[in-house]
């Protein structure tokens, strides 16, 4: 493997700090399931890892019902489908974690990360975007926040610049009668990256007959995950029915831009973004009515 | 060149102090520097487990730790599994179910395995499958080894009676 420094500061500050120093020849290692693999493959080069695990604010995970989870960039998927309040209160964010590689990469693999490394076939992404998640983001002279259907730019690319850290993901409270879930399809069982991705989320009304708001997104037909707006928008104020469902997942379609390669035409994974939909949409309801 | 970093740490109870290059996975560190050899690099990519250690608690892919992370980490590797009255019972159960042909794959799939029942003695035929799919066996088939660590599971349940 190439030459590299390794940097583990102990406070934000120490991390804003190296990165205002070494810009773009740094790297920021979280779990490393995808950044050393690269660096080991000469897929990218840098002069420091910068390691964040042992930044408090990077690894803590908290929940209230006024504020919702605050989910510290470097928390690792295993310690977000074992708590019981966030299985109980973020069902497609649990669906992600248990679903992204194996128990080995969930020990290790997280959310942050996930988003950094801006592939378009994370699985993460539609569900923390179904959730309404945000990113927190510290620079050496500010912070700010992105809502994460804003976050990635292009395959690989997002809007952090080189001396910016993403610290922690907010996600909202949900409101009452709501359920989510994510739907990855696979060739087979497990251990394999997303043909095509897709996290929705729904609020139905008190008789649970209606849809209050609901919010789909998706992965692996474009070149960033994607919020598919209008499909949720389509489905606010609709009677709960196989055709509004249809019909939202015929709106999700025609947000996929896919390409086709070894995993999948184009073709295929436009038919697979309307399976999924409805298929996601099916269980977040059940998940509602369960809630 | 950076220079090598001095880390310490627990490797199966034993407190371990050794010098790395920041590049050096904690795969490399425990062959190469510590002459633990049990843990095999199969893939060196995080697809095929051969190279399993528990850190901390939890199942990881040694490749994909760097050496410097280890510090004030408790780890087990599969030397560690081994007791002092002789093979633990799920090395018992994989020789006499016959779960191993060549041999690369089965320290990791111990210790994989051993993480699953540390935390769930009881798990079902469908919860080890889940557990192993990190694992990658090109000899067995999977199915002789899904049936070593059920009958390592009966033999613990007795051990503890």
């Amino acid at each position: 493997m190439q030459t590299f420094e390794y940097a583990a500061p102990s406070t934000l500050q120490g991390a804003l700090a190296l990165l205002q120093v070494k810009g773009d020849r740094a790297r920021v290692l979280s779990g490393g399931t995808d950044l050393i693999v690269q660096v080991r493959e000469d897929r990218r080069h840098l002069d420091t890892m910068i390691d964040i695990k042992k930044i408090p604010e990077l690894i803590e995970m908290r929940y209230d019902p006024i504020h919702g989870l605050h989910l510290g960039a470097s928390v690792p998927c295993c310690r977000i489908y074992e708590d019981p309040i966030i299985q109980r209160t973020y069902p497609g964010l649990v669906d992600a974690a248990f679903l992204i590689g194996g128990i080995q990469i969930q020990s290790r693999a997280s959310f942050g990360g996930n988003l950094c490394n801006s592939s378009p076939a994370a699985d993460s992404i539609p569900a923390l975007i179904a959730h309404h998640a945000v990113c927190c983001i510290a620079g050496s002279e500010s912070t700010r926040k992105v809502p994460v259907e804003d976050f990635c730019t292009a395959p690989g690319k997002n809007v952090l610049s080189p001396t910016e850290l993403l610290v922690a993901l907010e996600v909202p409270p949900p409101p009452k009668h709501f359920g989510a879930s994510y739907l990855r399809f696979i060739p087979r069982n497990e251990m394999d990256i997303a043909v095509v991705g897709c996290g929705v989320s729904i609020e139905l009304s008190a008789d649970q007959l209606t849809c209050v708001r609901a919010r789909i997104a998706l992965g692996a037909v474009a070149p960033t995950p994607v919020l598919a707006k209008e499909a949720g928008l389509y489905l606010a104020g609709k009677r709960i029915s196989e055709e509004s469902i249809q019909k939202a997942a015929a709106s999700a379609q025609t947000v996929a831009h896919p390409i086709t390669d070894m995993r999948g035409t184009a073709e295929y994974r436009r038919h697979l973004v309307g399976v999924l939909t409805r298929r996601a949409l099916h269980s977040a309801i059940e998940r509602a009515k369960g809630a | 060149m950076p220079g090598k970093i001095q880390v310490n740490t627990t490797i199966n109870g034993e407190q371990i102090e050794f010098l790395c290059e920041p590049r050096q996975s904690l795969l490399e560190v425990l062959r190469d520097e510590l002459n633990l050899i049990g843990s095999k690099e199969g893939c060196n990519n995080g697809n095929c487990g051969a190279c399993n250690v528990i850190m901390n608690g939890l199942l990881v892919n040694s490749c994909l730790v760097l050496g410097p992370e280890a510090e004030g980490a408790l780890i087990e590797t599969i030397e560690g599994v081994m007791g002092p009255a002789g093979l633990h019972p799920l090395q018992q159960a994989f020789l006499e179910n016959a779960a191993l042909q060549c041999g690369i794959c089965t320290p990791g799939f111990i210790v994989a395995a051993k993480a699953l029942l540390d935390r769930n003695p009881h798990a079902t035929e469908a919860e080890i499958r889940h557990w192993c799919a990190g694992n990658l066996c090109r000899c067995t088939g999977y199915d002789k080894i899904i049936r070593a660590v059920l009958d390592a599971e009966s033999r613990l349940e007795v051990l503890k009676k």
